[in-house]
């Protein structure tokens, strides 16, 4: 499995991205297979406040609910829409297309713990979900 | 962990391995959606070995087989299965099975989760009576083929003539000296057959049913996943979700296959449960939205809690958020309007009728 180097994770599978002043958040693909075909993803409405360690959504699968978590306390920037139509694309391209929202965080302490690459696929490899 | 005799077979292809009851098991090759779609128009290959099967010989089988199933079994023929719970004194289900009878013996398939309970249960109730009591499970393999297309690609590959078998009935012969039993049931909501082989023979029998590794053919290899989704459309209970220890078969909905007019173990209860009326029943629910009713979750009316979700899935056949529950009888005509607590949110959801999905004949 590939993952990518230019982001970090947590253990509940969420990846978290630098890109300006925001953190793009996902879910990786070692999540997407555990979960199996996904059929929605509820995100919040831009504007609304995550905690650090709380859920900001949920994701729906056939076999499945899960929460997505966020590593920072700060507010939605952005949310992709592309989500709404087109679940399935979590499955297919976790890391780039189906990003989730974008975060604009309050403070950044919470990356610090985080996992790099090399962690997260052992953390993975260990059987956790 | 235990493996099935396809056990390779899964892996070569590639399939997303689970432990299922013990069992390394295929909850899906390509994806849910597609095997589950691929069933509903096509045929798909299941992986049933790991559910129990169990073999009775002697003179007291019939005797003991009625003590404990729930459905009388005086009328079964010779080539014939019937589906039935196996329940506690108190109507507690332990396990959903089917007995068949052969013409000396009879066989019982069980739910893997129950295989070992099931066991001791009969050894327990066989105790004074002429029975001979024999666990195959290892010894054999069980796979099922459903579909529109499952019956003419059997009758057209194997020369077994199962078109002309009534559901709930069974063909067996041998060839080669292999020994093969086919039954003209599933657990899907299509038609098709299930079977029972030698454990040694049944990685001969797979490239009869799927070529190419299964990713084009008229038959594909459908995991657990699919299969969960196929019976939720067909409303099929699943032990561990419908069916449990705290349900009697007639609140599970399931009253079909009792009959109180025989004694079995269960049948006082259930004849008072009965008598009383049941205070609780098992029903459809469509939601609103794409939130899905897990397991476990409340369902509420009015903010205030009147029964608990079994099952629920995205219908793919649908397109509808569907799930079971038990809810107070008091709501469960169909139509009525009762809420999902979803933890943080709360869906609406309006009680129908099951199934979600019927078969076209």
């Amino acid at each position: 499995m590939k993952i990518p180097t230019d982001r970090k994770y947590l253990a509940t599978h969420e990846w978290f991205k630098p890109e300006g002043d925001l953190l793009v958040v996902g879910i990786s693909q070692f999540a997407a297979d555990e979960l199996t075909d996904i059929t929605f993803v509820d995100l919040p409405a831009v504007g609304t406040k995550v905690q650090a360690g709380k859920a900001f959504g949920e994701i729906e699968s056939v076999k499945a609910t899960a929460e997505l978590i966020s590593a920072v306390s700060g507010a939605v920037a952005e949310i992709n829409a592309a989500l709404a139509d087109a679940p399935e694309l979590v499955n297919g391209d976790p890391f780039h297309k189906a990003w989730m929202v974008k975060i604009k965080p309050g403070d950044r302490s919470g990356l610090d713990a985080l996992m790099d690459a090399a962690a997260y696929e052992s953390h993975c490899a260990a059987g956790a979900h | 962990m235990l493996q099935t005799p396809l056990h390779d077979f899964h892996v070569s292809l590639g399939a997303k391995m689970v432990d299922f009851a013990g069992w390394h098991m295929p909850v899906y090759y390509r994806g849910i959606t597609e095997e589950h779609v691929h069933t509903r128009t096509n045929a798909s290959l299941f992986d049933v070995s790991h559910m129990g099967r169990i073999r009775f010989d002697g003179p007291d089988v019939q005797a003991l087989l009625q003590h404990v199933c729930t459905r009388n079994l005086k009328d079964t023929a010779v080539g014939q299965s019937k589906y039935a719970h196996v329940c506690r004194e108190d109507g507690g289900i332990l396990d959903d099975v089917i007995v068949s009878r052969h013409a000396g013996h009879w066989v019982m398939v069980c739910n893997a989760s129950n295989r070992e309970k099931i066991l001791a249960w009969l050894h327990r109730h066989s105790a004074g009576r002429k029975t001979d009591i024999l666990d195959q499970t290892l010894d054999t393999a069980m796979f099922a083929v459903q579909g529109p297309a499952a019956v003419s690609l059997v009758e057209s590959r194997f020369g077994v003539p199962v078109g002309s078998l009534k559901r709930y009935w069974f063909v067996e012969g041998s060839v080669l000296g292999m020994d093969y039993c086919i039954y003209r049931s599933g657990y899907t909501g299509e038609d098709g057959v299930e079977a029972i082989v030698p454990a040694a023979a049944v990685a001969m029998i797979l490239p009869y049913l799927v070529s190419d590794g299964g990713a084009s053919g008229e038959c594909r290899p459908a995991g657990l996943g699919a299969r969960d989704t196929l019976r939720m459309e067909a409303a099929m209970p699943l032990y561990g979700h419908e069916l449990t220890e705290d349900v009697d078969t007639l609140s599970a909905g399931q009253g079909w296959c009792v009959d109180l007019s025989v004694d079995f173990v269960g049948a006082a209860a259930m004849r008072a449960i009965k008598a009383v009326g049941l205070r609780k029943k098992l029903v459809g629910l469509e939601l609103e939205g794409k939130r899905i009713a897990r397991q476990g979750y409340p369902i509420v009316r009015d903010g205030a809690p009147v029964g608990t979700i079994t099952s629920g899935t995205m219908s793919l056949t649908l397109d509808k958020s569907i799930a079971m529950g038990f809810l107070a009888t008091e709501w469960t005509e169909p139509g009525t309007h009762v809420s999902i607590d979803l933890g943080r949110k709360e869906a609406p959801a309006r009680v129908v009728p099951l199934p979600f999905y019927r078969r076209a004949k």
